[in-house]
């Protein structure tokens, strides 16, 4: 079922049921993208458990690996909302992992990728949003909503920045979203087009069939980029997290 | 032809990729150009770059999943 080979470059992308389960008419039913899921996070759960188990001032290998991420995540805090911003450590350390696991599973040959799902990053972009709404009016009352009106403006062109503002707040869950999903989906497809041109001009036994490995060097050429892209789009889709945050601390800017 | 007119539709929105990539080139020459007369300064811009290159790209995304949508949706 799964290492069938196919050549439409959709098909990877398709959900499975493995395990049907429909109670009371709702599918609840144990995916492929379910799967990779839970085992992203046992991997990453998996790997702070040993990471942290043996700690010591003079970390091994394993532990100073988890301590650089420890260290990405909180300096991208620090350079971003500050010391307060530690509050929300778990929550962008989190998103990050959970993130780039997805990502990488996905560059494993017959992996599903998990963040090639929009209601997978949308889940994740709509988390974001409203922590930022719920956080900034707990902490700031209604002056959360000086973040549409920006400070020293003068006020014939806060008539045209206000609008403008708040289209631009509220766009951002689609943005952050479809970024990470539209990378993903983009750069498996044309992955999968590439291997494909080289399958198929071989098979066509003519003058083609002689460079057929043109298609197959690119294709080696965009998987490098893709694992770029996949760390890349994991560090893009926190430090925007970072920096959406920053507007429920610092909302008058 | 409406068929047709699907395919022409999401070919045109391939256009997207000419605004994303001056946007992008745009991006990173200026990034090159100020880290070579700068460079102690430029490791502190990368993320700044980086962001940049997101910000500029998603708008290319946007013409594919239109084309996407065109293929796939309507």
């Amino acid at each position: 079922m799964m290492f069938r080979m196919e050549l439409d470059p959709m098909h990877q992308f398709v959900i499975q049921d493995w395990i049907k389960w429909h109670p009371g008419g709702i599918d609840l039913s144990f995916t492929n993208a379910a799967f990779y899921m839970f085992f992203g996070v046992a991997l990453i759960i998996g790997f702070f458990l040993i990471a942290t188990s043996k700690a010591s001032v003079v970390p091994n290998r394993i532990q100073s690996v988890g301590e650089m991420g420890y260290e990405f995540i909180a300096n991208m805090i620090r350079d971003t909302i500050g010391e307060e911003g530690f509050k929300f450590f778990p929550l962008v350390f989190s998103l990050f992992m959970f993130v780039f696991t997805a990502n990488m599973l996905g560059m494993i040959p017959f992996f599903y990728t998990t963040t090639s799902q929009v209601i997978v990053t949308a889940s994740l972009a709509l988390l974001v949003f409203f922590t930022v709404i719920i956080f900034g009016i707990m902490k700031n009352g209604l002056k959360f909503f000086k973040l549409f009106a920006p400070s020293g403006v003068p006020w014939p062109l806060l008539i045209l920045l206000v609008p403008l503002e708040i289209i631009s707040f509220f766009v951002r869950p689609v943005t952050l979203s479809l970024r990470l999903f539209g990378n993903i989906l983009a750069g498996h497809i044309v992955l999968k087009l590439f291997v494909g041109f080289g399958v198929a001009m071989l098979s066509t036994m003519g003058i083609a069939a002689t460079i057929f490995w043109m298609p197959l060097v690119m294709a080696i050429a965009l998987t490098a980029l893709e694992f770029l892209v996949a760390f890349l789009q994991a560090y893009i889709f926190a430090i925007l997290t970072c920096i959406y945050l920053n507007d429920a601390f610092h909302p008058s800017h | 032809m409406e068929e047709g007119l699907k395919y022409v539709g999401a070919g045109l929105a391939t256009l997207a990729m000419f605004g994303a990539a001056l946007g992008v080139g745009n991006i990173f020459s200026s990034y090159l150009d100020a880290a070579m007369r700068n460079p102690s300064a430029a490791p502190q811009q990368q993320g700044n770059l980086f962001l940049g290159f997101a910000l500029v790209e998603a708008l290319g995304i946007f013409g594919f999943l239109i084309a996407l949508i065109l293929l796939f949706v309507v």
